[in-house]
């Protein structure tokens, strides 16, 4: 059991990293990643969400689509849960601790459309994780995904004080820095745990 | 009348073209381009959901409250991505294997909530129809050109066809998600710096 989470949790962060490899949620991995501040927060934020999604969106899948047979509902059904989930995470936050809220602001209705929360329950189910594998598995693609953001950030802020020929200002230069970043994390996809 | 039709349309295909202007839906720009079929497989899927979606909020427009409106937004949309997931399924089930995740995700794909939110809540349906068909195609031939990109430079290849001397040793990193990144930075460079040159081009005239 140990091995397994062991598994879950170096396959989500490291070797199939969610942003650098899958290609989840690169909106905001490239939106939001302009100073490392604003990158942590993003990534607390997403890692809250994506950990309650996969715990909930598992729970529908089991006791609400599976019986009644209509998993074909699945799409809709999950990005209903996200989008709710999302609104009732805004609202808690804001009531119960209005500096984590005001923190968190405006990242969280973000959320709603990062694709890695709809990716990360849909490949849970593909898995066929039982519920503590989902939630984990939500948990460490999360981390994953605040890992390359910081780690970008951080690069950026460097990028934003050099001379960048005039066509790659901007966006350009974020993605080739993105693409060098995902060739280091190439070097993990060597690693096979058994 | 005609005019404002072809301007709809051009306006998604060239001017306001939602990958290599507005930089939205980079998530299967990046996943699904490491060859043309998928790339075009991708951008047909996404502009069937677009166009219809831009149809169906269009002809809702004034019965949705403005409060819920994404939410409905979405769940049309997500309609739609299930309608085209299980006709792929049917029908077409090698590229339903190849973009796999991607179909279902096309539901938070940017571009589709982004036009459904800026275009059809505002404008008839006939427009709408027009809006959704040139930015879906817009979205397609910038996926296409990134595809054939990534397969000539990554496989050697295009369209599945081997190119003699390239296929020998082609530069696999292509097709791997660093070359992605590289070849979109790299087209996206090349188009802000011709769009740069017209633009001053027409200020000097």
């Amino acid at each position: 059991m140990l091995k397994d989470i062991l598994v879950i949790a170096l396959g989500a962060v490291l070797i199939n990293n969610f942003v650098l490899v899958r290609f989840l949620g690169i909106c905001p991995f490239l939106g939001v990643s302009k100073s490392t501040k604003t990158a942590l927060g993003m990534g607390m934020a997403v890692t809250f969400v994506m950990t309650v999604a996969s715990f909930i969106t598992y729970l529908v899948q089991q006791y609400l689509l599976v019986p009644f047979h209509i998993e074909y509902l699945q799409t809709i059904a999950f990005i209903l849960v996200i989008s709710a989930l999302v609104q009732l995470v805004e609202l808690v936050l804001q009531k119960t601790s209005p500096a984590l809220y005001s923190a968190l602001g405006i990242y969280l209705p973000l959320i709603t459309t990062n694709c890695a929360v709809l990716g990360v329950a849909i490949l849970a189910t593909q898995e066929g994780y039982n519920l503590l594998y989902s939630t984990l598995f939500g948990f460490f693609a999360a981390i994953g995904f605040t890992l390359a953001i910081v780690l970008f950030s951080g690069v950026r802020e460097f990028i934003d004080e050099s001379k960048v020929p005039a066509p790659f200002r901007g966006f350009p230069i974020a993605l080739i820095t993105a693409g060098l970043i995902a060739l280091a994390f190439m070097g993990f996809s060597g690693f096979s745990i058994s | 009348m005609n005019k404002t039709v072809i301007k709809d349309f051009t306006n998604g295909l060239i001017n306001e073209n939602p990958t290599f202007v507005q930089l939205l839906g980079m998530c299967p720009t990046l996943a699904v381009t490491t060859s043309a079929i998928n790339a075009i497989g991708m951008g047909l899927s996404v502009t069937v959901v677009l166009t219809a979606s831009n149809v169906f909020i269009s002809l809702l427009r004034k019965v949705i409250p403005s409060k819920i409106r994404i939410a409905s937004f979405v769940v049309i949309i997500a309609t739609f991505v299930t309608l085209v997931q299980m006709l792929l399924k049917a029908y077409i089930p090698v590229l339903d294997n190849a973009l796999g995740l991607f179909i279902p995700l096309i539901v938070v794909n940017c571009i589709i909530l982004g036009r459904a939110e800026a275009f059809a809540s505002k404008n008839s349906v006939g427009r709408s129809a027009v809006d959704g068909l040139g930015m879906g195609l817009g979205f397609t031939c910038a996926l296409t050109i990134l595809g054939c990109v990534r397969e000539i430079l990554g496989s050697g290849s295009i369209f599945g066809f081997a190119i003699p001397f390239l296929s020998e040793n082609p530069a696999v990193v292509m097709i791997l998600p660093p070359g992605g990144f590289f070849v979109l930075g790299i087209t996206i460079a090349t188009v802000t710096a011709v769009r740069n040159r017209r633009k001053a081009g027409k200020d000097n005239a």
